[in-house]
């Protein structure tokens, strides 16, 4: 051991022990050190010394466990302390934080700068695994980021960047500063020591863009003050070293991100240039991935470099061809999709690695979904997907596409051509040699097979069961998909023929071990023998309509009732068990401890599933309890409200979810091989322009089949935009669009280049309209289309631009409470153009409301909403202005956290040329957030009856537009106080006013929140508020060392936490 | 983010390894031998990123030495590459001779740089305070 080991722990003593004298601490752990390596070599055999280790790890561990770091912090040894804050920054127990945070606070006026950064990352720390424990000390944020040292400033940003990621609103007023910072960067005004090969802080310039980007991203005036910083950093780093370029792709991310300024395009055009045309394979690399980025906003962009990008997907480096793919991947449509996805077919063929294979397949799955230009195509590219994905890829693909298979599309006629076509595509693979195919793929083919080989007239059942016998002969068939033939041989055996061959077969696996398999060969067995009963539960041509799930279980009341007054306990949803067991927490938890995590996973599950879904989704998932439904009308209807039962918690019932729940989880790998199948599969596909007789019809076929799709897709190139609207169409049934906002809201990375998609779309979608589209990259280089965004009518202009302060203010709490201005406002604006200007419907005109913002708008139509709070509950109003001809159009709001119900008649509607129509939601709260966000979707066609065009839009309110005062008595809150199980304290500032801080502090939270005061009672105040008219949260405040305490407590959870972000922010506030 | 630094040599065997990101201990040998195969298994003029299961590697080699870090898809894989050369320059600075003998200065240097996942210090001199003020105690 060198000496620095001694050194440092001689150094440190106190860290590694916990003995409470430094004195014998420090003499006992050199000691320690010594007697084991004493220890060491005198040992003889391996495993007495590994005894010996094991030993000391354990009591090295115990003593980690529990740092003694407080008394180090406390040190007056700069290095302890220093060490002692590394420490708290690595390992630190959550539970310690209230215990350590106020000496981590003083550090930060420490003298040295190395301890006020180390208290900064510490507090980063402490952010990230706490974030609500140092919500008071925002503004000592402020304080780091405002440090003469630039060490510490620095330090300040990791917290900025977390915090920005989660509500970039709440720190726009920051922008300026950030800008201020990267411009003294850039310009070299930092001490020489903070350069890397001669650039200027490198690292802390690339963190500097990443929050910019953060910033800028959808709004143009934040965006507007970066211009100027962006275009230096693009110019600066000029010089030919790795390290610049790292810079610049920072800097071409975030010019790409931002609201699009022209000139910095045209720049980080050119800088991405000399990435991908440098002759350095890294760079060549990051190039590609720039690129991949900013295709999704021009796509133009892809062709300057066509030749570069070809030569890519030839690359000898695999990783290389892997980003190339992804770039295509972003700029595939109509036309090019038999190509692209022909290239990541290659790929697939020859990749190894099981993560690129899962990844590529869904990709190519997605595209065949969405662009596929005809049926055949669209089954044979799916059969590769199927037969290279293996049993390795994601199970959502076969369920995604027996889903489309089984829904169909508007058209039965394509329908009908496009299973017969799946028929006879795996009629010839099973003859071939389906041994080779991977074991998903086959149930796939059974269960189609099983569907619509009627469709097929010349086809025998008798032949196709002959075809699956096969499929149970081989080895390689897994029970699992033993009985996915089965069931397919049940729906299969209405002739003569094939009863006798199913019997033969149901006696063979009547006897078998597997219990799944035998209850399918039973059902085999019976259903073949009675006809009758066969044609009732399986009616040929298989019209069986989705059967209905009466979710509110009314048949059961009857049931229910007769238990009740047998004595029985009354039914409790699982939220109020759980509060229960919360409560009696003398009890042992020790059984619910497994149970009550699996019920909520599964709960999720079915969540996510309408009603109308189950049916399908279990039809299709290859779980063998699902298929009982086919065997029998009976069984099917229980199976599906058993899962609603679900739902609802009892656990009893549990089982069936969770074994869907399995199936869902991809079997063991299996080789992507199959190549042999896959070519033959490759051979038959057709070259797109094979057969121009045929082309007029496939393109019918497939504008019939992806309705609305190609006709886009044909105009303009920006095709990265369809498959969300596409998705929402199609998919509305299974609720895919909601799920998707569900995912950008869990990651913030997926969601940053999402709200760019939305960017794009907006982008994308106004230049659609535009009767001559020659290229979609208009929309960023031409200086009007850019104008569009903001409205490029003169008389949107008007609106766009009268007041541009008032528009583009965030919503924000604080705005509400100044909504009572906006009135005056729109009366000016009135009599610009009265005919066009948004006004509240009469009904709403009497309640609070925020500002009207914009959402989003295109050539003739603008889009813009705001709040109003009535008395039991919130009203969105959108205002559709169209400044041109009549126009049909359909609006489609949605929310992962709220209700949204539309307050109106039908989904379509006319809206007259220059006019304004006003549509209402009604939102409520399905659990509380501290800001809620709206997805919508606005779908048009001017003049009506032309093809329809589509814009996206989001809109953002503070959970306070749905508290509303609750009054109360003194008795009713202390009753109600004690029922209430989810709660949180915290500590606020106080109001300073001389006489009566309290009194002064209630209030403004009554005025700006809406609390009720219940009662003040000496330094104590009872203040109490409903969520809406039904969800009451309640507030306890105390008076406590010049601080205000505050215990909030409600029945609902994360109600608590929520309000107490906004009481925070609306005291910290004037 | 960073979600590993590993220092290994030619024959793969890992010399220093720091997680951010939890790793289980059993699982942490078969991480570091297939991340350390998929390195050594690229050529010198293939890119130095590698995708390697959901997430990347970025890896660069110093004589028989190794160094390669996990990042998160979302990272800039070249500042991380010049932020590896950035460390070897700090060891450089450090140590004259064989760095391999003085794992726990390393360790302290690793620290100065990388906390949570994030690149906390760049400046060598800042760097290496702390590490030159604790050698000057234990020799004062």
């Amino acid at each position: 051991m060198s000496d620095v080991v001694e050194k440092t722990l001689t150094a440190l003593p106190s860290l590694l022990s916990l003995d409470s004298q430094p004195g014998s601490a420090k003499l006992s752990s050199t000691a320690k050190l010594g007697n084991l390596i004493r220890g060491i070599t005198e040992l003889t055999s391996k495993h007495e010394e590994e005894k010996l280790i094991q030993h000391e790890l354990a009591s090295i561990k115990e003593q980690v466990s529990s740092p003694n770091t407080t008394m180090d912090l406390q040190s007056t040894n700069l290095i302890e302390v220093c060490m002692a804050l590394t420490v708290v920054c690595q390992i630190f127990p959550k539970d310690m934080i209230p215990v350590i945070l106020p000496i981590v606070e003083e550090k930060l006026n420490h003298p040295k700068e190395i301890i006020r950064r180390k208290a900064v990352l510490a507090l980063h720390k402490f952010y990230l695994i706490a974030p609500n424990q140092v919500q008071h000390i925002h503004n000592k944020f402020r304080k780091a980021l405002c440090d003469k040292d630039p060490g510490v400033m620095t330090a300040s940003l990791h917290i900025y960047l977390q915090l920005i990621q989660e509500n970039a609103e709440a720190y726009k007023d920051l922008t300026a500063s950030f800008v201020t910072i990267l411009k003294q960067v850039v310009g070299g005004k930092l001490p020489m020591d903070f350069n890397y090969h001669s650039v200027p802080a490198p690292w802390l310039q690339i963190q500097l863009l990443r929050i910019l980007s953060l910033l800028g991203k959808n709004d143009q005036r934040t965006s507007e003050v970066m211009y100027e910083v962006l275009d230096e950093s693009l110019r600066r780093a000029e010089m030919n070293h790795n390290i610049t370029y790292a810079i610049l792709y920072e800097c071409v991310k975030c010019v790409y991100t931002i609201h699009p300024k022209s000139e910095l395009l045209e720049k980080a055009a050119k800088c991405i240039g000399n990435f991908v045309l440098s002759p350095k394979i890294n760079l060549k690399y990051l190039g590609l991935k720039a690129l991949t980025y900013v295709v999704q906003q021009d796509p133009k962009l892809a062709l300057q470099h066509q030749m570069t990008i070809i030569e890519c997907l030839d690359h000898s480096d695999v990783i290389i061809k892997r980003e190339t793919l992804e770039l295509l991947f972003r700029i595939t449509n109509a036309q090019n999709v038999t190509v692209i996805v022909e290239k990541m077919l290659d790929f697939l063929r020859l990749s190894k690695d099981d993560h690129m294979t899962i990844d590529i397949v869904g990709k190519v799955a997605e595209l065949a979904e969405k662009y596929a230009p005809d049926n055949e195509w669209f089954i044979q590219t799916m059969n590769a997907v199927f037969s290279l994905g293996g049993d390795m890829m994601q199970p959502e693909i076969p369920n995604g596409f027996l889903k489309l298979l089984s829904e169909g599309f508007d058209s039965e006629e394509e329908d009908r051509k496009l299973r017969l076509f799946a028929v006879s595509s795996y009629i010839s693979l099973l003859q071939g040699e389906p041994s080779k195919l991977p074991q998903r793929f086959l149930q796939v083919i059974c269960w189609v097979l099983g569907e619509y080989s009627f469709l097929k007239e010349d086809l025998e059942p008798s032949v196709v069961l002959g075809l699956l016998t096969k499929l149970l002969d081989m080895k390689s068939s897994s029970s699992e998909t033993k009985s996915w033939v089965l069931v397919a041989m049940t729906k299969l055996c209405w002739s003569e023929a094939a009863v006798s061959e199913a019997q033969q077969v149901a006696e063979t696996y009547s006897s078998s071990f597997d219990t799944t398999l035998r209850q399918r060969a039973q059902e085999l067995q019976h259903l073949s023998r009675d006809s009758q009963l066969h044609s009732r539960v399986l009616p040929p041509g298989g019209r069986l309509e989705p059967d209905e799930v009466d979710s509110s279980l009314s048949f059961l009341d009857g049931f229910v009732s007769e238990a009740l007054s047998a004595g029985a306990a009354p039914y409790k949803p699982l939220h109020q068990r759980q509060e229960e067991l919360s409560r009696s927490k003398v009890l042992s938890l020790e059984p619910y401890g497994l149970s009550l995590p699996i019920s909520t996973s599964s709960c999720s599950i079915t969540d996510r599933q309408s009603p109308t879904l189950l049916s399908t989704s279990s039809g299709l998932s290859g779980d063998g309890t699902d298929f009982s439904h086919r065997g029998s009308s009976t069984t099917l209807r229980l199976d599906g409200v058993k899962r609603v039962w679900g739902r609802e918690g009892y656990l009893a019932q549990k089982k069936p979810v969770e074994e869907v729940a399995q199936v869902e989880v991809p079997s063991p790998l299996r080789s992507p091989s199959q190549q042999g199948d896959a070519n033959s599969c490759r051979s038959k596909t057709p070259t797109p322009t094979a057969n121009p007789e045929c082309d007029q019809e496939k393109q019918q076929l497939a504008s019939s089949l992806f309705g609305g799709l190609s006709s886009q897709s044909s105009v303009c190139l920006m095709e990265k935009s369809e498959p969300d609207i596409q998705r929402f169409r199609r998919k509305a049934k299974g609720q895919r669009s909601s799920s998707t906002t569900n995912e950008q809201r869990a990651n913030p990375t997926v969601s940053s280049a999402s709200a760019v998609d939305n960017l794009l779309c907006n982008n994308l979608l106004e230049a659609d309209t535009e009767p001559i589209n020659s290229s979609a990259k208009q929309t960023f280089q031409h200086p009007h289309s850019l104008s569009v965004a903001n409205g490029a009518c003169d008389a949107e202009a008007i609106l766009t631009d009268g007041d541009p302060k008032e528009r583009n203010q965030p919503l924000s709490s604080e705005d509400f409470v100044e909504a009572d201005d906006s009135p005056p406002r729109e009366d000016q604006e009135r009599s610009k153009d009265s005919c066009l200007t948004p006004h509240l419907p009469a009904e709403l005109s009497g309640f609070s409301h925020s500002e009207i913002i914009p959402l989003c708008s295109s050539q003739s139509l603008d889009l813009s909403a705001c709040h109003v709070q009535t008395d039991n509950s919130v009203v969105l109003v959108v205002f559709i202005t169209n400044t041109s001809e009549d126009a049909n159009l359909q609006i489609q709001v949605l929310s992962e956290e709220l209700e949204v119900f539309c307050v109106c008649e039908s989904p379509v509607e006319e809206v007259r040329g220059r006019s304004v129509s006003v549509r209402q939601y009604s939102l409520t709260v399905k659990m509380p957030l501290v800001h809620f966000e709206l997805v919508g979707m606005l779908s048009y066609s001017i003049p009506a009856g032309m093809p329809q065009a589509m814009m996206q839009f989001s809109y953002k309110l503070p959970l306070t537009s749905f508290i509303r005062p609750l009054t109360v008595s003194t008795e009713e809150y202390g009753s109600m106080w004690l029922a209430f199980s989810h709660d949180t304290k915290q500590n606020l500032t106080l109001i300073k006013e001389e006489r009566e801080p309290l009194t002064a502090t209630l209030n403004a939270l009554n005025k700006k929140l809406s609390l009720h005061v219940v009662e003040i009672i000496g330094v104590e105040g009872l203040v109490a508020c409903s969520l809406l008219q039904d969800q009451p949260c309640l507030m306890h405040c105390r008076v406590h060392a010049g601080r205000l305490a505050v215990w909030l407590r409600s029945p609902v959870p994360d109600l608590p936490d929520c309000l107490l972000y906004h009481c925070q922010r609306a005291l910290q506030e004037p | 983010m960073i979600k590993f630094v590993l220092m290994v040599n030619q024959q793969g065997q890992t010399r220093l390894s720091r997680y951010y990101e939890s790793v289980e201990l059993s699982r942490r040998a078969a991480l570091e031998a297939d991340a350390v195969r998929c390195c050594l298994s690229r050529k010198k003029d293939q890119c130095s990123f590698v995708e390697f299961k959901d997430f990347k590697l970025v890896y660069r080699q110093y004589a028989a030495l190794i160094i390669v870090v996990g990042v998160s898809d979302g990272e800039n894989e070249l500042s991380i590459y010049e932020l590896i050369h950035n460390f070897v320059e700090v060891l450089d600075k450090h140590f004259s001779r064989v760095i391999m003998f003085n794992l726990d200065s390393i360790h302290i240097i690793l620290d100065e740089m990388i906390q949570n996942g994030h690149i906390v210090e760049t400046n060598k001199n800042r760097i290496l305070a702390p590490l030159t003020a604790i050698n000057k105690m234990a020799e004062g």
